[in-house]
């Protein structure tokens, strides 16, 4: 028997700020609602609701998932919150995507909300102890610092210049410009700004990073049947895929994410690709840092190691090119509400792939895309295709 | 698609409520390595995904999933964390099996609740941040509120309750696994020291330190590796209201929905005639009437009576926690839906040593996530 066809029918999200006002319960909601009258469906029509949310401690709440439920939707109805860290929100659709490919459910709601701000002074402080209680917390490590290793160790390894790697970050931001929910978008800035920008931790400065943001994305899945019944315009989940690697991320070459192959090599797998340069025509990868954004790529097999810079220089990645990259702006144009950022290249892929981004529309009526999340300790790769 | 998945492995390590001798890890791994063993797997070339159920808080750690997939031989396969309890693991576990992508997958759940020195604040951080915490209610407290309400509500007395602790810590007696194992009286329950009026300390569970692993997978490969595969029958969760203002507080109307879902994919209309056993939540000993009543086994205000008649005695019509319950093997935290479905997986085997009912068919497993939650989950397993 074949794998039940599950596609995405309707998606909402509210905007990613620095400081949000609402509680996360509303933040759920807003979205949740959106993404109801994005396909004119109603709380009764959904069956079970999936939840994503990355670590209790930026709310100091413990179970933070039950927290959210009723905000979320899941009021009298199946609900759970899975978990993959920083890869939550690409992981929260594949959930949903089981839920139905299953024969449990045919309509889910799948809700991921991010509040960084409750933390003070400084979401940062979450992290310090995400990091091994024995061998590692007692040296203090700091989230941007092993970031700045990964970065070192990634130019070192290649070559690569700041300079270039800071056109990502300038490509991202200038593509959030046209993004109404976007929290750094800039039509004017430059490679210089990014390279004159405060340093945090060489060679991570300000602009190399994505900001501290709160904010909700959520998407409708929906069985084929009902998919057709609904809309003229399902976008399929036609892949997906994800990896966990070792706890052990010191003994790890951080100059190439293998466990982000791995995850890309099911998704590709299950969708049928065989050359994916030539089959995936929009590319979300994670880019919380811009120098993410290229490893990544290579990761997911869409270019050579240490070569995924050239997409930024020749144009391939830029959104009339032949291969657009983030055209939703990113995690550094739009945010990083940590789960919310993952489930929001979803939500772009599939307005995209449906001709309804907008300012964003990618031209050429692209047919198929890809939209990974990375997370842990430089640890977990998560990976969806979309296609119509 | 998968149409049937079974429970072809079982493991567990720990089970005491001081384990200073092993970290989680190692006890995650003796419980791994013990069910692999028992499924005769290769989890590293056979099993396909891996779920593991935690809590950040419960833990000391933040994106505690960092750390599970070594000790379970995971590493670089797909393997996620659920935020729920185990038999939430389970139902996921058994969700990627019926796609048709994995055969086999396993499914792991710990607790090291002697490592957590603060547990009642954290378990109070749990509640609403806005509305209840200003309010300092202490977990126990809350409970407290509940009970009294189901008693008023259901005329039950407090006796009866008691009656429930009575009949747990006796069953387990004859569970090696068991920590709180004793033959007390009602009385003696109820002279106890008072936890949260009208709750005693007696009539409240105790943690302890444990990990399981459960190998799933689907019937194809469970019949060509296992000579007694126990089958999933049916699985169901729900979450009711989040807020303390909003829920009704005598009976369990999530309970009831996620055991309609369940009973549906079972099969089951009339589940005490269907059911041979079950073994549900007592972190309170008026949890046990109460969720009794909420799985349709019982009509709401019976579930007293009859415990006191030993109609859930392991000798009466439905033994109920016949393993001793979280009342008499202690409670862990997460982990506490697995512990009571590994009961259920050897009543099930005919291994369940001194305290084996009589070939039984099908059995129940529920759950509740403590609180402040609504959230529940239910599976139901046959041979």
């Amino acid at each position: 028997m074949g794998m039940r066809k599950v596609a995405v029918i309707g998606a909402g999200m509210t905007r990613f700020v620095r400081r949000a006002l609402e509680t996360p319960k509303e933040l759920a909601w807003q979205a949740a609602h959106q993404a109801l009258q994005s396909c004119e469906l109603t709380m009764d029509d959904i069956e079970a609701v999936c939840l994503g949310t990355a670590p209790d401690s930026f709310d100091g709440l413990h179970m933070n998932g039950e927290y959210l439920s009723d905000g979320a939707g899941g009021w009298q109805k199946p609900y759970m919150r899975s978990y993959v860290g920083g890869g939550t929100g690409v992981f929260v659709p594949i959930q949903g995507w089981y839920h139905i490919a299953s024969g449990l459910f045919d309509v889910v709601l799948v809700v991921a909300e991010e509040k960084m701000s409750s933390f003070y002074p400084h979401a940062q402080a979450a992290f310090l102890t995400i990091f091994d209680h024995t061998t590692e917390r007692p040296l203090k490590p700091n989230l941007l610092w092993i970031f700045a290793l990964e970065m070192n160790r990634y130019m070192t390894t290649y070559g690569i210049s700041k300079a270039d790697i800071a056109r990502v970050s300038v490509q991202h931001k200038r593509n959030a410009a046209g993004h109404p929910a976007a929290l750094l978008g800039d039509s004017q800035i430059t490679v210089e700004d990014v390279l004159k920008s405060e340093v945090l931790a060489w060679p991570v400065q300000r602009y190399d990073v994505s900001p501290v943001s709160d904010g909700a994305v959520a998407i409708i899945m929906a069985a084929e049947h009902v998919a057709r019944r609904i809309t003229d315009k399902p976008v399929w989940i036609e892949g997906v895929g994800w990896s966990l690697d070792t706890a052990h991320w010191t003994n790890r070459d951080l100059a190439y994410p293998r466990y982000v192959e791995s995850a890309a090599r099911m998704a590709y797998e299950m969708a049928g690709i065989k050359e994916p340069k030539k089959e995936i025509h929009i590319a979300e990868p994670y880019d919380p840092f811009d120098y993410k954004a290229l490893h990544h790529l290579e990761g997911l097999q869409l270019a050579e190691r240490g070569e995924a810079v050239q997409l930024y220089i020749d144009g391939t990645a830029a959104r009339d090119g032949n291969m657009p990259v983030c055209p939703s702006g990113g995690l550094l144009g739009v945010g990083n509400p940590i789960a919310a950022a993952g489930l929001m290249k979803i939500a772009e892929l599939f307005w995209q792939l449906r001709g309804e981004a907008g300012e964003r529309q990618v031209p050429g009526h692209p047919r198929r895309g890809l939209a990974q999340a990375w997370g842990d300790l430089m640890q977990v790769g998560t990976v969806v295709i979309m296609g119509r | 698609m998968n149409d049937q998945v079974a429970i072809i492995g079982v493991g567990w390590s720990g089970f005491k409520p001081f384990t200073p001798e092993v970290s989680y890890k190692e006890m995650m791994y003796s419980a791994a390595v013990r069910a692999y063993a028992d499924a005769g797997v290769d989890p590293r070339r056979d099993v396909e995904s891996f779920v593991t159920v935690a809590e950040d808080f419960h833990e000391g750690t933040s994106i505690f999933d960092e750390y599970t997939p070594d000790q379970l031989g995971a590493a670089l396969k797909p393997m996620h964390t659920i935020a729920g309890d185990g038999l939430h693991g389970l139902a996921t576990a058994a969700m990627l099996i019926k796609t048709g992508q994995f055969e086999i997958v396993a499914v792991e759940g710990h607790s090291k609740a002697s490592n957590i020195l603060t547990l009642p604040e954290v378990t109070a951080y749990a509640q609403d941040p806005v509305i209840n915490r200003p309010l300092r209610l202490n977990t126990h407290f809350v409970a407290g509120m509940e009970m009294n309400r189901y008693l008023y509500e259901s005329s039950t007395s407090h006796e009866q309750c008691a009656a429930v602790v009575v009949k747990n810590r006796r069953n387990a007696l004859w569970n090696p696994l068991a920590s709180f194992a004793a033959d007390l009286t009602i009385q003696e329950i109820l002279d106890g020291p008072v936890l949260a009026w009208p709750l005693t300390c007696r009539e409240s569970a105790q943690n302890v330190d444990g990990a399981v692993v459960f190998v799933l997978a689907s019937e194809q490969r469970a019949r060509s590796l296992c000579e007694k595969p126990v089958y999933i029958l049916g699985t169901g969760w729900c979450n009711g209201s989040a807020s303390l203002e909003s829920r009704p507080w005598a009976q369990l109307p999530y309970v009831e929905k996620a055991a309609r879902m369940a009973y549906q994919q079972a099969g089951i209309r009339e589940p005490l005639k269907a059911l041979d056993f079950v073994e549900v939540d007592d972190q309170y000993a008026y949890k046990e009437l109460q969720t009794l009543e909420a799985l349709g086994i019982f009509t709401f205000g019976q579930a007293a009576p009859l415990t006191e008649q030993g109609f859930t005695d392991p000798d009466g019509d439905l033994p109920v926690n016949v393993s001793g319950g979280s009342l008499g093997i202690g409670h862990l935290l997460d982990a506490t839906g697995l512990s009571r479905l590994l009961e259920v997986v050897l009543q099930l085997r005919g291994e369940a040593g001194a305290r084996q009912l009589i070939e039984p068919q099908i059995g129940l497993a529920q759950s509740w996530r403590g609180v402040p939650t609504t959230s529940t989950a239910i599976a139901i397993l046959g041979i």
